[in-house]
């Protein structure tokens, strides 16, 4: 095994990451930058400095943004190791990933954490079937490869990915037969009170409302206040079917792509055992961290949607904002400085973050498509309903992880991933109390693929 | 606070592990009235996430009466529990990878059988081979133990907790005993939760026991360790029985959905405050490489989970079982060294046995707490300290 010391280990070289140890290099500190991804951009420039141009003209001017964090990134002494896959971070800032089949451990005084988001489970009747997909999932195929459904498809769901992806869908000529929205008249209502910081942020709102525009004008069926969404078939989707406005819908598809935002990835915050709190607005938990990002663990940081969903921009400022928390702690730079250069920083990150409570509010996940009924499943590795889930309540499961114990709930491959935040409401519900007081799975390693040859060093 | 009816019980059981659990089952039965008292959930330590080996095979000698009762109540549990707790009588094998391993093994079934046990069987290369057929060729022997077995942990735990419940014992979760003691003739524990009390104390607190029985002015030198264990993806059918190594630490299983579970007492590291036990990387490479030198056709296979669980060693690798020497109405039960899941049954049983004042053959004088104070003449090095005794 191969094992070094070095100061600072970021891990994940999206929007935060790549701000946060261009910065720390910048400020003279010797960063290592790690990403499983073949090349630096995360999910939102996923693929930047790979993708032809024609790609990133498509995918729009928000991708091609990454380009200057990139190109910084490349500039500066960061040493970045691409393909790297960290399966374990522990409390001394031991941090051991995977490259290329060996194990590499690096001994560090500081780490940032800036893995990003995943996207929120979406369980409804049918969500396991083939044919159904994350719209993310769809994305990241359109980015990494170019790759999009032969198949028309129908977009459900809500929030700014799906329309997103729905409008470079449309532009990379897919048939998309409808969009099949869960937004109802009383989520705008809801969100109004936000509209005024939302108007500050004009920009934002002016891409969203454009986006909406173009798939409207490009004539797609468009149902708003879905309910009762499922997806038919035997062995493979075969229809949607759902009701809105009263009426019952049916709309037939090989393809659904579903989506209704996304929530931080929260996997070595949890397994580093950090203080985590259940985000009211955004329904998911959320590590607690204080200004600079820095966890309840010594010399941990989390910059970007790990910290609370804020988007690419915020987390290029919250890497940034990190960077400099980092660079006070190991003594690089004095705290006055620290200070002096994150003001406008903040002020920047004020911005960024002033539409975040309209989104939140008008793109609230519906409960129905959080906390699903009896028959559908919840954790699709060892294929647990929400039933058999509630049925473990009423013999004592108060959380989680005696979920677990009790029917293997978010025991299969994907270690809750999928599930956790599911499970965690569905008890919540059935005991009456905060998804805050049943908290979420004990997260362990590995938290990338490791097997046993590569564990053992052969 | 006043001590309202529910906080009264004949025998207050401090733990909520599968030995608090069975005892406070064995004491029900008899028509006992059991409160158990239980810091987080029950089955949340040692119990309910460990290795799951229901293993006679490779005890010290002191434990094997009481492990082979333990053994039976196994074999019948569905009987008295009215579920398995997922035990499967697979047999455990014990695999010698040299001739020098051979060689310890042989001599560990004649001292068995010069003490007159005999559930160890000495088996040949050939037998091995046809029993785990994917094994690899450099094996050249080992024990065999028929009767053994696994089950699956925390629904062991939780058919002792049903099992108890329905005949009448009261379980407190989220319910530490801070404060324990003796006025009169009752036993007073405080808890944040307010004041229990009965006339009999039963302290199965695991790796936190030794902090209560502290509290009497009985130490024991007993240390926690956060022990790890890891699980696989699932992997088509190989091995049936459970498996360990002589020279070498393992404890290995493949659950009956595939999954492999592999351990054999790797220590961690461990957060004591905070009730965690942490994965040590570099040992579990150590432990990778057993594995996937015995089976080289696992070297492909993902590693699912890897977890410590916080368990107590004592002195000399034995539990603590029996009547405290300090106090009246006091019995101990902890420090299982990594092995108590097995002992489980027997050892609750026993104990409630104990308690109600009736006969049993099986004698707990190896397990006494004040052994300690008299091993203390007996000459240096008589006693390793527990974490360098390689243990099948
Ligand atoms: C599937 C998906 C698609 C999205 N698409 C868009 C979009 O098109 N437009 C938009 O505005 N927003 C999009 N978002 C939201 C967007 O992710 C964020 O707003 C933004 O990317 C946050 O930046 P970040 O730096 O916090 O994290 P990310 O950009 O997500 O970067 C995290 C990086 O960490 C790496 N990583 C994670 N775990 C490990 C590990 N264990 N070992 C090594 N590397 C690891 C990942 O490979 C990734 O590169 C998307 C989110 C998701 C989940
Ligand atoms: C990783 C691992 C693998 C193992 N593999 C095997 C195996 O394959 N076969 C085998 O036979 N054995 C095995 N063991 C050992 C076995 O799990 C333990 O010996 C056995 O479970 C101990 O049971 P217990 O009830 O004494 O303790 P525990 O299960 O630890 O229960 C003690 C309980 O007391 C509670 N408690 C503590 N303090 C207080 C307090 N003050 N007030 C109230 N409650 C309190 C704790 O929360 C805990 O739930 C393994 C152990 C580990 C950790």
């Amino acid at each position: 095994m191969n094992r070094e010391s070095v100061e600072v280990v970021v891990i994940g070289a999206g929007a935060a990451g790549m701000a946060a140890a261009t910065r720390m290099a910048g400020l003279g500190l010797q960063v290592v930058l790690l990403d499983e991804q073949g090349s630096p951009g995360g999910q939102i420039y996923r693929g930047i400095t790979l993708a032809p141009l024609s790609r990133r003209d498509l995918l729009g001017p928000d991708y091609a943004h990454g380009n200057q964090l990139a190109q910084a990134l490349a500039s500066s002494s960061v040493r970045y190791e691409k393909g790297a896959s960290v399966w374990q971070v522990t409390r001394e800032h031991q941090v051991s990933y995977l490259r290329e089949g060996r194990l590499y451990t690096l001994d560090a005084k500081a780490v940032l954490l800036a893995t990003g988001a995943m996207e929120r489970p979406f369980p409804i009747t049918g969500w396991t079937l083939p044919g159904v997909m994350s719209a993310g999932a769809a994305q990241i195929l359109l980015k990494s490869a170019g790759l999009a459904p032969s198949e028309p498809v129908v977009l459900v769901g809500c929030g700014p990915l799906l329309y997103l992806l729905g409008w470079q869908y449309l532009r990379a000529g897919v048939t998309i037969k409808a969009l099949v929205d869960t937004t109802r008249p009383e989520d705008y209502w809801r969100a109004r009170r936000h509209l005024f910081a939302a108007l500050r942020a004009w920009p934002y709102l002016r891409k969203g409302l454009e986006l909406m525009r173009s798939l409207r004008s490009a004539g797609i069926a468009h149902y708003t206040g879905a309910e009762q969404l499922a997806v038919e078939g035997g062995e493979a989707a075969q229809a949607l079917t759902f009701s809105a406005s009263g009426k019952a819908q049916r709309i037939d598809t090989r393809c659904v792509l579903l989506h209704q935002g996304v929530v931080p990835n929260i996997q070595f915050s949890q397994a580093l055992r950090a203080r985590h709190e259940w985000d009211l607005d955004q329904l998911c938990f959320r590590p607690v961290t204080d200004a600079w990002g820095e966890l309840d663990v010594p010399d941990v940081f989390v910059a970007g949607d790990g910290a609370g969903i804020g988007g690419a921009q915020a987390a290029a400022v919250q890497g940034q904002l990190a960077a400099l928390g980092i660079a006070a702690r190991l003594k690089s730079i004095g705290t006055a400085e620290r200070d002096d250069q994150a003001r406008p920083l903040r002020v920047q990150l004020e911005a960024n973050l002033r539409i975040r409570p309209f989104l939140d509010a008008l793109y609230q996940p519906k409960e129905q498509n959080r906390i699903p009924a009896d028959e559908v499943m919840v954790c699709r590795c060892e294929e647990v309903t929400a039933g058999e889930l509630r049925s473990f309540v009423a013999l004592g499961c108060a959380g989680p992880n005696q979920a677990k114990s009790f029917g293997r709930c978010g025991m299969g491959p994907c270690q809750g991933r999928m599930c956790g935040l599911t499970v965690t409401e569905i008890i919540a519900k059935a005991r009456g109390v905060s998804a805050a007081e049943v908290g979420y799975y004990r997260i362990r390693p590995p938290i990338k693929p490791i097997t046993l040859g590569e564990l053992a060093g052969e | 606070m006043s001590e309202s009816s529910n906080r009264q019980a004949d025998v207050l059981v401090i733990g909520g592990g599968i030995h608090g659990l069975s005892t406070a089952l064995y004491l029900a039965q008899a028509g006992v009235k059991v409160t158990v008292l239980e810091a987080e959930y029950c089955g949340r330590h040692a119990s309910g996430v460990n290795a799951g080996g229901v293993r006679t095979l490779g005890r010290h000698v002191a434990e094997i009466p009481l492990a082979l009762s333990s053994r039976d109540l196994w074999h019948e549990l569905k009987h008295t529990l009215g579920d398995d707790g997922g035990f499967v009588p697979s047999g455990q094998l014990k695999l010698a990878e040299s001739q020098a391993d051979l060689e310890e093994c042989r001599l560990r079934i004649e001292q068995l059988q010069a003490l007159g046990f005999c559930h160890e069987v000495l088996v040949d290369q050939q037998q091995v081979f046809d029993t785990v057929p994917t094994v690899s060729r450099h094996v050249t022997g080992g024990i065999w133990v028929k009767d053994d077995g696994y089950a699956v942990p925390f629904k062991t735990v939780t058919a002792f907790r049903l099992a108890a419940q329905k005949r009448g014992v009261r379980i407190h979760e989220n319910t530490p005993a801070q404060r324990i003691e003796q006025t009169g003739t009752r036993w007073r524990v405080s808890t944040p939760a307010g004041h229990f009390s009965a006339e009999h104390l039963v302290v199965t607190a695991g790796a936190w026991a030794g902090g209560l029985a502290a509290q009497i002015g009985e130490p024991v030198p007993v240390h926690p360790e956060g022990l790890m264990l890891m699980v696989t993806h699932r992997v088509a059918p190989f091995c049936v029985p459970v498996l360990g190594a002589t020279s070498r630490a393992l404890s290995f299983k493949q659950f009956s959905n595939g999954t492999v579970v592999i351990g054999g007492k790797l220590v961690g590291s461990l957060d004591f405050l905070a009730r965690h036990g942490e994965v040590e990387m570099e040992r579990l490479g150590s432990s990778a490489r057993t594995v996937t030198d015995l089976f080289p056709h696992l070297r492909h296979l993902g590693v699912n989970r890897v977890w410590a669980g916080v368990e107590a060693f004592t002195a000399d690798d034995l539990p603590v079982i029996g009547a405290s020497r300090k106090a009246s109405n006091l019995s101990y039960s902890f420090g299982f060294c990594g092995s108590g899941f097995q002992m489980g049954p027997g050892t609750g049983k026993r104990l409630a046995q104990l308690i109600l004042g009736e006969h049993s053959d099986i004698s707990l004088e190896p397990f006494a707490i004040d052994r300690f104070n008299r091993a203390a003449s007996a000459p240096p090095g008589a006693f390793q300290s527990a974490s360098t005794i390689a243990h099948p």
